[in-house]
């Protein structure tokens, strides 16, 4: 490892974040003839197979593709939950897959935001609570906890709703306190699975005015899977992926 | 952190409340019997210590032949007066001495009777062995020489003879002879073998000899030594001054036994301190089915809660934080059992002491120590569902229902 790359991986590891903005002119994430394999022998699946891939900072990206296309794993090792078998995944110049389970931790703490399809909130437990939930990861203070989520679910048109428990929320207002508690530690990228897929299409598409809102006000590289193309012309940038490589990539026209 | 994992395990406990009481059950019962057991056998021990003390303390009891076994003696003639004013006269370390010859006889007073234990001795016998009088007088010189029917009765016999009225100035009936109550004794209550202390009637030796037993024998010298002399000492002194009088040849064995109440107490109190730690023993296997029980619902759980966890790792918790999560939950709901068990053993205890007789002995340490027990069974038992919690794959855990 070079000089310069440990030093990058040194600023990505520590916290309080750097200061300096998501580097300009340089990707933020990058797939270096990525492959994911899962089992061994004749067994073998080929989930991923030498993709490659470039997102700047500041991209609204939707991925789309069947299932077993491979979306899912690429979006599994672009959420650093995952590291690929074989290729190099860049984060900001640094090598995910150098990283140890910890580090990685450390880094979807401080860099990611996930909004999940099945909403994935925590059961009656409030939604300011729910929305405070990476805050207490990062041992922030009680009252700047409280501070940051109710701004957060302001944010996402949540005001007055602090108190309500997931089961007191209809689907729509569930998916917004995810997408709160997503952007509550003011990721640098945002991965949405398949956001809208619970939703009924007037929700759906609150849903992604407030994607594109965060994405255009505050600069958060946005890659979200989805299998609605009218939700995918929210995106500047489709990805077709198909048979674990990217079929196909191109702009699209912006918002229908 | 800590503060975070602490008020979400209590948030999970409340949340299940029933759930959470049934799980901690078993560390609640082993953690009261253990206190429980402590707490009891440690009373008990008191009871022995404090009743052979009111027995008299430096007391040595001489006896006929050699103790064989329960109520057993070898033969071996008696002793007489004679014995008791050479003792006296021979040994300096002996404080006073009472000869006393027994009987069980049956007592009767109008339509009640009541089978005691008759004592002839003489006005020594209540300062050797801590009597107190409640009301009347003890023998006069001359009831003591003349051999006069006069007793003095204890407490259990005045209640089943006499009931509430004075018993001082009536008469008993004892085999042939009528005996006028001239004193009543303060109660000791029982012994720590379950003897009633109280069963007796006390009159002069003179009178039992010639008008109960027939003869002039000496059954028992009760002797209490001076303070600060060695009964060990005076014990040997006793032994070689009787084998003599009573032309034991060298190499045999005594036939008269001669008894510290301090060994005896000291072994009674072994006794129940063995006893004490066994039941103990026993009681803290339950703790450790206890823990079984919290580690079983610790991984009903983890299995539970499989998503919350996979959200806590996507979001990027650590794994150690997770792990700590459980493990605090678990040291919270074992540590909550054993608060529930300390507060059911003190109840118990206090209730159970007065019911079996024995003092109710506060043991701060055994109570510290079975609190920080039930922490440990927490840590023990949660580490292993912990741990899986843990090392769960996040992409996995998002993805089960």
């Amino acid at each position: 490892m070079t000089a310069a790359t440990a030093s990058a991986k040194n600023a990505l590891l520590t916290w309080p974040r750097p200061a300096s903005p998501d580097p300009a002119g340089q990707p933020l994430l990058e797939f270096r003839q990525v492959s994911k394999i899962y089992g061994t022998g004749t067994a073998a699946m080929r989930a991923l197979d030498g993709v490659d891939l470039r997102i700047g900072p500041g991209e609204f990206v939707a991925v789309m593709g069947p299932s077993g296309s491979g979306k899912s794993t690429a979006m599994n090792i672009l959420g650093c939950l995952d590291t690929p078998s074989a290729g190099s995944y860049l984060f900001r110049g640094v090598a995910v897959e150098t990283l140890s389970h910890d580090q990685r931790a450390r880094l979807r703490r401080h860099y990611l935001g996930f909004v999940f399809q099945g909403f994935n909130l925590l059961n009656r437990t409030s939604a300011l609570e729910n929305v405070e939930l990476p805050l207490i990861y990062r041992r922030a203070p009680r009252t700047e906890r409280h501070a940051r989520a109710r701004a957060a679910l302001a944010q996402v048109g949540l005001t007055g709703w602090e108190g309500h428990t997931p089961g007191e929320l209809s689907g729509g207002q569930q998916q917004r306190v995810a997408i709160a508690r997503a952007i509550v530690t003011e990721p640098s990228l945002l991965l949405a699975d398949e956001p809208t897929g619970n939703l009924d299409t007037a929700r759906s598409h609150e849903v992604m005015e407030l994607l594109v809102g965060l994405n255009r006000d505050q600069g958060i590289t946005v890659l979200m899977v989805t299998h609605e193309a009218e939700m995918a012309a929210y995106a500047h940038r489709i990805i077709h992926f198909r048979d674990g490589r990217v079929a196909d990539d191109g702009h699209a026209g912006g918002p229908v | 952190m800590l503060w975070n994992a602490l008020l979400l395990a209590f948030r999970e406990i409340r949340r299940n409340v029933l759930r959470s009481f049934l799980t901690i059950l078993g560390v609640v019962i082993g953690v009261a019997s253990v206190i429980v057991m402590v707490t009891l056998g440690n009373g008990a021990t008191r009871a022995v210590a404090t009743q052979i003390e009111s027995m008299g303390s430096n007391l040595l009891m001489i006896r006929k032949g050699q103790h064989m076994g329960p109520g057993q003696t070898s033969s071996a003639p008696a002793f007489d007066l004679e014995d008791t004013v050479a003792l006296e006269r021979d040994i300096p370390a002996i404080k006073s001495l009472a000869p006393s010859a027994t009987d069980s006889i049956t007592a009767v007073v109008g339509n009640a009777s009541w089978a005691t234990s008759v004592n002839g001795t003489d006005n020594r016998f209540f300062s050797v062995r801590n009597w107190t009088l409640e009301r009347g007088r003890l023998f006069s010189a001359s009831e003591l020489s003349g051999g006069r029917a006069a007793c003095v009765i204890g407490a259990t016999v005045r209640k089943e003879l006499f009931g509430p009225q004075d018993p001082i100035g009536s008469n008993l009936r004892l085999k042939q002879i009528s005996c006028e109550v001239i004193g009543l004794l303060a109660g000791k209550g029982q012994s720590s073998m379950g003897h009633d202390q109280d069963d007796l009637v006390v009159m002069p030796l003179r009178t039992f000899q010639r008008r109960i037993a027939g003869n002039q024998d000496v059954t028992l010298i009760q002797v209490s030594i001076r303070d600060g002399e060695s009964t060990e000492r005076a014990k040997t002194d006793i032994e070689r001054l009787l084998r003599e009088r009573r032309k034991v040849a060298a190499g045999e064995q005594d036939n008269f036994s001669v008894r510290d109440m301090k060994e005896v107490a000291t072994m009674l109190t072994g006794t129940t301190q063995v006893l004490t730690t066994l039941l103990s023993a026993v009681a803290a296997v339950s703790l450790l089915v206890g823990g079984i029980g919290i580690m079983n619902i610790m991984l009903v759980s983890v299995t539970e809660r499989t998503r919350e966890i996979g959200i806590r790792l996507a979001i990027g918790a650590l794994e150690r934080e997770v792990l700590m999560q459980f493990l605090v939950e678990a040291v919270a709901l074992s540590s909550l059992g054993g608060v529930l068990g300390i507060l059911l053993a003190l109840g118990a205890s206090i209730g159970l002491a007065d019911i079996l007789k024995v003092p109710f002995v506060f043991n701060g340490g055994i109570v510290l120590t079975a609190f920080l027990f039930s922490a440990a069974v927490g840590v023990i038992f949660g580490y292993f569902p912990a741990r899986r919690a843990a090392r769960l794959d996040p992409i996995e855990a998002l993805r089960r229902e």
